[in-house]
């Protein structure tokens, strides 16, 4: 099957039924996508299919139809997604382990909500799992993103 | 060249590599050191012969041995060693080495040894000193504990130090200048004349000489890093996604390897049937293991697929199947012979008590709780006949290290194990199950690095959880104050649970049993702490803040309630009864913080707690709002003494993180056994906390202690309780078991 990750076609000669996640880790070799639960509780795989915030373990890799983005085609340490800046400046990470999926869901948040308020943040974010407890820096990471945003384009 | 090749051969002590034209500070000093007990109690400076820095042509390698499980140590211990070397953060490179001996931690034992944290005495602090000489012998290198701060402290800023004036000894020779006329910064050292020459550069030349112990660590007003917001050294890494963790290791020519073991924790496997598994795609082999069988494949996904196919009879569980009887086992254990140390007894409990009724009586439970980082267990193996490489993240590298030995006949010195990035541990990572697995699997395929993955069912059914608790409290009040206060906590013994796997026997009672309960320094006239330890049950292991994370919440919501009682302020007679200043500053800044008093209108409550656990002493005020669709947590106000704060950053996001963890899984988690397994199996059942039950949380630092303290852990003792005695203080409910959503709904 062919996909679209990062901008780049890839062919991967897998089954069917093989979760995304796996697909991006194991066989492109797309580490930033995490596992973590495998039932779309913890959203540590969370990537981008055409903007949309989706949990890779739970879409099977046939079923994807558009253009796969991971935290790896977001951004990097050289060229700064707005939110991984913003992540960056809030020292958000303790273990850092859930960071990627909560940074894709960020982003999409803010993609489709440029101004959310603390009750949206809260209900949209709540589908990713942190177990060190960075939810404080979460949220004040994606305030000052959005105003930031909201800066930019005014 | 004769000493620089000694210094070289002996460099295996800190790392894999041999230093070419390098220096590794201190490393060839360690046969004198942790071996002879006798000279533990080193003069000033001698501590510093620690191999801790490594400078050679590719630079500045800081080795920091207690790993990094998300707490930022790598970061913190860092600083340490940078501020006295004075080196940028920028310039140094981090490894946590390989495990050795040399880095044993000391702090660890403080908790073992019988006398309060806050009893500074001639005898307590002889008496820790020799546990510590002890704990050198032993060479027992595990992250742990909120440890890793007070074992560093001094210790790595001395290792910073010591390079530092052995660096401008090798630059006094290099350039004929005398030592008291040069300086150093960034990296390098400044010559009178305004040249400068780099550490890189120096470094052979400082390998040849005998490291400069005669050092003087410089006054906290001179620092430029300790205590300072910095940038985490990992932080653009894990905002990018570009940081590898154990699980994301690749190894060349590696293939994939899942396990299913018996769900019900040590028990057998009677038989098994692989035959549809062997036909799947991908799938290389399937073993048996102890208790269970691997399955390796092509890719991890397949590996796990496979590993479910696979139908199994398995044995019982060697602990008792159902959850009735495990409570049942530990109500029957508050029995004089099962009494394992009553180490407070103030005043004349027994005579208190026989005059008369308490004015209060209840009793406490605290359920088994998984730990699940989120990111399941991992080790990468390779075995051949001449090594042994084990790739993981790990809080006890040695116990891994002389456990693979022993596993694969090779000595320890052919067993490397390379610590790797964890996504969190919480006392996880103290267990190596994982790492025995992965080495037999490695075995069958020699040669052939091997990837083995838990699935997260099947670190769910393997977790070894927190203890499961019981208490039993009374107490008596007096003219409006607490006078009387009885507790009895029974709980099987964790560290027996834990240390029992890796056939380390501790003997003597158990400090767990009554940790966050008998050192609270509370000067309440007959006061009683008695520990009992239960049968072994389902097997445990240490759970973020161990057995405080049950006996705060016992110990601070029986004092709750006996204040109410005497009818006083639950902030006031905490104070009025705190005899220890750092401690009774925590609560008072508490009180300032949420404006204790105030009125919060109505449906609203406001409650304290307070416990001292790993030396650490932290208060907690919760507001609560009593909404239609359950409680609601408002606000949390934390205030923690720790000494000195390091790494402020860190200690902020410590705190929240710890408090988060207290609250979380005393409202929403709990793990109970049906036939023998435990019937919560992914985070759809034990999810913690979310964000949208997260409240607001402000955190104070105090400084006023005399010794410095972790916070790793202490911040989630107070949680659980604060949060019950703002829920009576809202509802006039109190909650005595844990977790709280069996009782009551939250937003």
């Amino acid at each position: 099957m062919r996909l679209t990750i990062n901008g780049k076609s890839e062919t991967v000669d897998v089954e069917d039924d093989m979760p995304l996640l796996w697909v991006l880790r194991d066989e492109l070799d797309i580490k930033g996508v995490k596992y973590g639960c495998g039932i779309a509780q913890c959203g540590a795989c969370t990537v981008h299919i055409d903007g949309v915030a989706v949990r890779s373990c739970a879409i099977r890799a046939s079923d994807v139809e558009g253009e796969i983005t991971t935290i790896e085609g977001l951004g990097n340490p050289d060229a700064l997604h707005i939110v991984q800046k913003a992540w960056i400046d809030h020292q958000v990470a303790q273990c850092g382990y859930c960071q990627s999926g909560q940074i894709m869901s960020a982003a999409a948040l803010l993609d489709q909500n440029a101004n959310p308020s603390d009750e949206e943040i809260d209900n949209y974010m709540s589908a990713n799992l942190c177990r060190c407890g960075t939810y404080p820096r979460i949220r004040e990471a994606i305030k000052d993103a959005a105003s930031k945003l909201s800066a930019g384009a005014a | 060249m004769s000493k620089l090749k000694t210094i070289t051969r002996r460099t295996f002590l800190i790392g894999s590599t041999a230093i070419a034209g390098g220096v590794a500070f201190g490393a060839y000093m360690y046969k004198r050191d942790p071996l002879n007990p006798l000279t533990a109690n080193l003069k000033e400076g001698e501590a510093a012969i620690t191999p801790y820095v490594k400078i050679d042509a590719s630079g500045i390698t800081l080795i920091t041995p207690r790993t990094d499980l998300g707490q930022g140590t790598y970061s913190m211990q860092a600083m340490l060693i940078a501020e006295e070397l004075d080196v940028e953060l920028d310039q140094i490179k981090v490894d946590p080495g390989m495990p050795d001996p040399a880095y044993y931690n000391t702090a660890l034992s403080d908790e073992g040894a019988p006398f309060r944290p806050t009893d500074d005495s001639f005898a307590a602090e002889s008496t820790r000193s020799f546990v510590d000489a002890a704990m050198k012998f032993l060479g027992l290198q595990i992250t742990g504990g909120s440890t890793s701060v007070p074992d560093s402290y001094e210790k790595l800023r001395q290792a910073g130090a010591v390079a530092r004036e052995t660096l401008k000894a090798a630059a006094s020779q290099q350039s004929g200048v005398s030592i008291d006329r040069l300086k150093t910064e960034k990296g390098m050292v400044q010559l009178p004349d305004g040249a400068s020459l780099s550490y890189v550069e120096l470094a052979p030349i400082a390998a040849t000489i005998e490291p400069i112990k005669d050092i003087e660590l410089r006054s906290p007003n001179q620092w430029r890093l300790i205590g300072k917001k910095v940038l985490r050294h990992d932080i653009i890494a894990k905002s990018t996604g570009t940081l590898p963790y154990g699980i994301d290791f690749e190894a060349e020519g590696m293939v994939y390897a899942a396990v299913k073991i018996n769900p019900r924790q040590g028990g057998a496997m009677n038989s098994y049937d692989a035959t549809e598994a062997e036909k799947m795609r991908g799938v290389q082999k399937i073993i048996p293991l102890k208790n269970g069988i691997a399955v390796i494949a092509d890719n991890t996904w397949r590996a796990f697929k496979a590993a479910n196919a696979v139908t199994f009879d398995w044995g019982q569980a060697p602990y008792p199947a159902e959850m009735d009887a495990h409570w049942q086992t530990l109500s029957d254990s508050f029995t004089p012979d099962l009494q394992d140390s009553r180490t407070r007894d103030d005043g004349e409990i027994d005579n208190v008590f026989a005059e008369g009724p308490p004015d209060f009586e209840a009793d406490y439970r605290a359920p088994y709780v998984a730990h699940q980082p989120l990111e399941p267990l991992s080790a990468i193996a390779k075995i051949t006949d001449e090594r042994a490489d084990i790739w993981t993240g790990t809080q006890i590298p040695g116990f891994v290290r002389s456990n693979v030995a022993k596993a694969t006949g090779l000595t320890e010195e052919q067993v490397f194990v390379h610590v790797l990035y964890v996504g969190g541990s919480f006392g996880h990572r103290l267990e190596d199950d994982v790492v025995k697995q992965a080495v037999e699997i490695a075995k069958s395929i020699k040669g052939t690095p091997i990837k083995l993955t838990y699935s997260r069912e099947e670190d769910f059914a393997h977790d070894y959880p927190r203890q499961i608790a019981m208490a039993r409290a009374k107490g008596k009040v007096k003219n409006g104050k607490v006078d009387s206060f009885d507790l009895s906590i029974a709980m099987p013994s964790v560290i027996a649970s834990q240390m029992g796997r890796q056939n380390f026997p501790v003997p003597g009672p158990d400090p767990a049993i009554l940790a966050g309960a008998w050192e609270q320094p509370y000067a309440i006239p007959n006061y009683r702490t008695t520990g009992y330890r239960a049968p072994e049950l389902a097997p445990i292991s240490s759970w973020r803040s161990v057995g405080a994370s049950s006996n705060g919440f016992f110990h601070d919501c029986a004092l709750d309630e006996l204040i109410h009682a005497a009818g006083a302020d639950p902030l006031e007679e905490r104070i009025r009864l705190m005899w220890h200043e750092p401690s009774r500053k925590v609560l008072e800044a508490v009180g300032e913080m949420s404006n204790w008093g105030s009125d919060l209108g109505e449906n609203r409550g406001r409650g304290v707690a307070f416990c001292l656990s790993f030396g650490t002493a932290v208060a907690e005020v919760i507001e609560v709002t009593n909404t239609e669709n359950g409680i609601k947590i408002d606000n949390v106000y934390v205030a923690a003494e720790v000494g000195k704060v390091i790494d402020p950053i860190n200690f902020d996001n410590l705190v929240k993180g710890g408090v988060i963890w207290g609250l979380g899984h005393a409202m929403n988690c709990q793990i109970t056994y049906a036939d023998g397994m435990a019937q919560q199996s992914n985070f759809h059942d034990h999810e913690g906390m979310r964000l949208y039950q997260c409240p607001n949380i402000e955190v104070r630092a105090l400084e006023n202690g005399v010794k410095v303290r972790g916070i790793g852990e202490p911040p989630v003792p107070p949680a659980a309780p604060a949060l019950a005695n703002a829920i009576f203080a809202a509802t006039g409910k109190r909650i005595r078991e844990m977790p709280f959503n069996k009782h009551i709904d939250f937003v």
